[in-house]
Parts: C-alpha cells; sequence; structure tokens
C-alpha cells in the first residue's frame, strides 16, 4: 500500500514538475463540408496553467500552434523551356507531407525562441519536415531548395499552407485564442493540432488536440463512387448522357 | 451560385457553366459539331485540370451526338453500315487513346501532349477550313461552277463493300482507319472528332452529305460513350455533376444554334468555323510559347490515411 502511494506520488510530482499545464479546446470536433461550403474558421481556445511549481517572475509566454491536415505524397514539376515551348522536364517527390499546415504564432518566430529551438521544434515553414525523394533517397533539403520553396508557394497560394506571427492573441496572460482557417478546397481527414508554449526563449511543453473535416452529400457520394466502383460510375454516366440527349429531342422535337 | 465537382475538386459558380455549356452548345447546333473543341479548352482556361476536363466532355459529347443522331435517324440521314464499320476501328481507337492517355498522365506530360495536339490539329484543319471557305466564297461571288468531284486512289483498294443507304461502293480499309485515328485523338484530346471527320468523309471517301452528318454522329456517339466508360475505370476522372450541367446548357444552346445556322450561307459557315477552330489552336499555342506565370506545378500522387 504504501509503495502504491509512494508512486502516485512521484507520479503527481512527476507532472507537476512541468509548472504550466495547456488546456485547449476547438471550437468545432467535426466540421461537415457540405456541396455550397465555402471556407470557414474555426476557433482554438485555451489556457496556461500555472501551479506552485511555476516561477514566480515568469509573467509572460509565447504559443506556436501548428495544424497538420492529412497526409500525402505530392509531385512538384519544373517546367523549363525546350525547343522553344515550355514543358516539364524536372521533378521531385515529396512523401507524406502534409495536405494542410498552418503555423500561427502570438509573435515573430525568431523573436519566440532560438533558430536552434525553432529548428528542432519545426517552428515556420522553413523549419517544417517535408521529406523528398532524391534519387533514391529521402530527405529534407535546405529551406531555399527550388523545390522546396516552390511547393510551399504554391501550396501558401491555394491557402492550403500558412503561417501568421500575429494569429494568437492573448486575451489575458494565460488565456489565448486564435482562428484556423480551412478553405473551400480543404482536404478531408483528420487534422492534428500541436501547441507549443515558450517563454524567455524556452520550449516548456505542448499539448495536442485533432479534430476532422469530412464532407458530405451528393458531392462526396459521387466520388467516393467514382472512385471505389469505377464501372458502375461509368456507366450511369453514360446512360445520363444518352437520358438527357433522348429528353433534348423529344423536348424541342420540331413536329 | 457556387457548386462544389466532386471529382474535379473545385467550386465553380453554376450559372457560368450552364452558360458555357449553352454558348458551346449554340455553337455546336450553329454548325453540326460536337462542340469539344471548344468546351475541354474552355474549362481548362476556368481552372479544371486538362485530365478532367477531357474526361468529362467525352459524355457531354455522347449526350448532343445522342439527341442529333436520334433526329437523323427519324430522317433515315444515317448509313448503318458505314457506321457499323468505322464503329470497327473507332472503338479499337479510344481503347488505344485512354491507355496512350493513361501512359502520358503516368509521365506527367499529359497536359504539354493535350496543348500540342490542340495546337497541331486545330491550326492544321482551321486553316484547311478557313481557306477552302474563302475560295468557295470567291467562286460563287464569280459564278464558277465547283469542281466536279473525281475518283481518287482510296476507291482503288481492295475489300471493297456496299453502303446502300449512301449509294456508294468503297474499300472498308480507309474507313476502318479513318475510326481509329478519329476515336484515339478523341480519347485523348476530349473532342467528338465530328469538325475533322465530316470533311475526311466528304472530301477522301466520298460519302453525299445527305448521310455524312448522321453517321458521322453515330461513331462520336459510341466512341465517346465509350470513352466515358473507360476514362471512369481507368482513370476515375469522369465528374459526372460537371457533365450533366454541361449537357442541360449545351443541348438547349444547340437548339438555338441550329436555327440561327439555317440563315447563314454553307461558305460563310465553313469560314466562321475554320476561323473558330484556328483561333483555339493559336490560343493554345501561344500558351505553350509564352513563359507560364510559374514554372512549377503540383500534384497530388496518392493521400494516405
Amino acid at each position: 500500500m504504501r509503495a502504491v502511494l509512494a508512486v502516485l506520488l512521484v507520479l503527481l510530482l512527476g507532472s507537476a514538475a512541468r509548472a504550466e499545464r495547456l488546456i485547449v479546446s476547438v471550437s468545432n470536433h467535426r466540421v461537415t463540408v457540405t456541396p455550397n461550403y465555402s471556407g470557414e474558421e474555426l476557433v482554438l481556445f485555451g489556457s496556461v496553467e500555472k501551479d506552485a511549481t511555476t516561477p514566480a517572475d515568469r509573467k509572460t509566454y509565447d504559443l506556436v500552434v501548428t495544424v497538420i491536415g492529412p497526409r500525402a505524397d505530392m509531385v512538384t514539376r519544373r517546367r523549363e523551356r525546350t525547343f522553344g515551348i515550355w514543358i516539364n522536364t524536372d521533378y521531385r517527390q515529396f512523401l507524406e507531407v502534409p495536405s494542410y499546415l498552418a503555423l500561427f504564432a502570438n509573435r515573430p518566430f525568431d523573436v519566440i525562441t532560438s533558430p536552434e529551438i525553432a529548428r528542432r521544434q519545426q517552428i515556420g515553414l522553413n523549419n517544417v519536415l517535408l521529406t523528398q525523394r532524391v534519387s533514391g533517397d529521402y530527405a529534407d533539403v535546405v529551406p531555399n531548395d527550388a523545390f522546396r520553396s516552390a511547393f510551399i508557394r504554391l501550396r501558401t497560394q491555394r491557402g492550403l499552407y500558412r503561417e501568421d506571427s500575429s494569429a494568437v492573441t492573448f486575451l489575458t496572460p494565460t488565456l489565448f485564442r486564435t482562428g484556423i482557417p480551412l478553405p473551400a478546397e480543404v482536404p478531408i481527414g483528420t487534422y492534428e493540432v500541436e501547441i507549443k508554449l515558450f517563454a524567455d526563449g524556452a520550449f516548456i511543453g505542448k499539448t495536442e488536440t485533432a479534430f476532422e473535416i469530412v464532407k458530405v452529400g451528393f458531392e462526396q457520394f459521387v466520388a467516393t463512387t467514382a472512385r471505389q466502383n469505377g464501372l458502375i460510375y461509368g456507366l450511369v454516366t453514360a446512360a445520363m448522357a444518352l437520358m438527357t440527349g433522348w429528353m433534348a429531342s423529344i423536348v424541342f422535337r420540331k413536329d | 451560385m457556387q457548386l462544389y465537382l466532386p471529382i474535379a475538386d473545385l467550386p465553380v459558380n453554376i450559372f457560368l457553366v450552364l452558360a458555357m455549356g449553352a454558348a458551346v452548345g449554340f455553337v455546336s447546333g450553329m454548325f453540326g459539331i460536337g462542340g469539344g473543341f471548344l468546351m475541354t479548352p474552355l474549362l481548362i482556361f476556368i481552372g479544371i485540370t486538362p485530365a478532367v476536363a477531357v474526361a468529362s466532355v467525352a459524355s457531354h459529347i455522347a449526350a448532343s451526338s445522342f439527341s442529333g443522331a436520334l433526329t437523323y435517324w427519324r430522317r433515315r440521314a444515317i448509313d448503318p453500315a458505314l457506321a457499323s464499320v468505322l464503329l470497327c476501328g473507332g472503338v479499337t481507337g479510344t481503347a488505344l487513346g485512354v491507355w496512350t492517355f493513361t501512359q502520358l498522365r503516368a509521365l506527367g506530360q499529359l497536359d504539354l501532349m493535350i496543348a500540342l495536339s490542340y495546337v497541331v490539329l486545330l491550326t492544321t484543319v482551321g486553316s484547311l477550313m478557313f481557306s477552302e471557305g474563302l475560295r468557295a466564297l470567291m467562286r460563287t461571288r464569280r459564278g464558277a461552277v465547283p469542281p466536279r468531284r473525281t475518283h481518287n486512289w482510296i476507291h482503288g483498294l481492295p475489300l471493297k463493300m456496299r453502303f446502300k443507304r449512301s449509294k456508294i461502293y468503297l474499300s472498308v480499309i480507309p474507313v476502318v482507319i479513318v475510326g481509329i485515328v478519329i476515336g484515339f485523338i478523341g480519347a485523348i484530346m476530349g473532342i467528338g472528332g465530328g469538325f475533322i471527320l465530316v470533311p475526311i468523309m466528304i472530301y477522301v471517301l466520298r460519302v453525299p452529305t445527305s448521310t455524312v452528318i448522321g453517321t458521322s454522329m453515330v461513331l462520336t456517339l459510341v466512341t465517346m460513350l465509350f470513352a466515358t466508360l473507360l476514362h471512369a475505370v481507368t482513370n476515375h476522372l469522369v465528374d459526372a455533376v460537371l457533365a450533366l450541367i454541361l449537357m442541360v446548357g449545351g443541348v438547349t444552346g444547340a437548339q438555338f444554334g441550329a436555327r440561327a445556322g439555317q440563315k447563314i450561307r454553307g461558305e460563310q459557315l465553313r469560314l466562321l468555323l475554320g476561323l473558330l477552330i484556328l483561333s483555339v489552336g493559336v490560343r493554345f499555342a501561344v500558351e505553350l510559347v509564352i513563359e507560364p506565370a510559374d514554372l512549377f506545378t503540383i500534384r497530388e500522387v496518392g493521400v494516405s490515411g
């Protein structure tokens, strides 16, 4: 009995030694995308809970929120002028990269922490790990690599990759909130949200939550059928074409 | 009103697509063509990937050619024997075309091939048609008699067959080859091929004008239905929602186009059509030559999870 108590005490102390606890929640854990969905914004809010072990002089905190959408393999191709016309020549394959990626903070990343910690904690689009297949090897490359930066730029243009160092707002020194914009073409699947806490440039803890994006309605049914039952889908489409043509010839019959 | 296209994975304005369908339908009704060579580029220009555009337009053309074919069938303006021989080639060509399409897509060169085929085919056919229309127009101005049709080398080929409805006696070899070619380019480019098929049938195969359009529509109908099916099974790229909107707009526009077309003389019609085809071809050529706004493109190759 005593041993159990001792273990419990150690466990309690162990968790207490982290000094701060993050409590977070998103406004909606299941986002449904309907046919007329034109983008929406989720709200993530939370607070930093202090306890007795928190250093008394620690007043301000910094937060970095990372939202990672379902992972997928993608190919980036580069066009070059060959014989006077522009054609795809070189390409790189990105493996298991997030289809949606958002990095939000309350202050610029370089103010929050040192470049070294930023790299280790994958803070900022330049530091997120994007694995490429480079001639048989799997590796991430330098941030200014042409394919990597083009990939990030194109995803950013579509609103699927974003970085905003003023998106997190502290309502009180410990209470915070941020919006997670989800554009119209947001990929469906499970989204992981990582909230990392910093104080005085040091990484002091993190917590995770998740939400799910599901598509509902006729459109989703069509997309699923097309992928899973190609033959039936093709037959139905062909029948639909014949029906439309036949109806038109009846409706617009001149005699 | 925004509508989400499930396969193209893109929200579009339903009225824009409907209007595009109607506009292309109008043109196709006016000239008696399927209009795929206009529809596919328009879809590409509004942001739908060439692959999805080509695959979805196939079913749209099937619908419009079916309604046309029914009308011609009632007027007994279809030659069933000629249509079946053409179809033997057409179905083979379509299968080859879809297979090539899949291979090119895997290589990342599909968009380029679609653009290149458009440039080559449309500028050639467009300028031929334009110059032919111009000559015909000048002939009628001068009051000259059109040159008499003569037999050519095609009529010396073996395996001759009698096509009763068209009243011609012709070797099946060139007919099957024409079917293969039209089916092949149709599957790759998302066109019915009527605008190439009709001139070939008239000038090369010497099919009389009474049966030529109806018969070519049967070929277009079957090859496009087959292409829809194959694209759906192999590439999963047919967007049925997009296709349905296009069909509804297309068949409606075609009725008004057909009425407008009757008011214009044949030579002028050919001149206009030639100009239209040529301009689409030139538009694609310009796109290939000028430096793209972005040298990089991304394509998802598979979602995991």
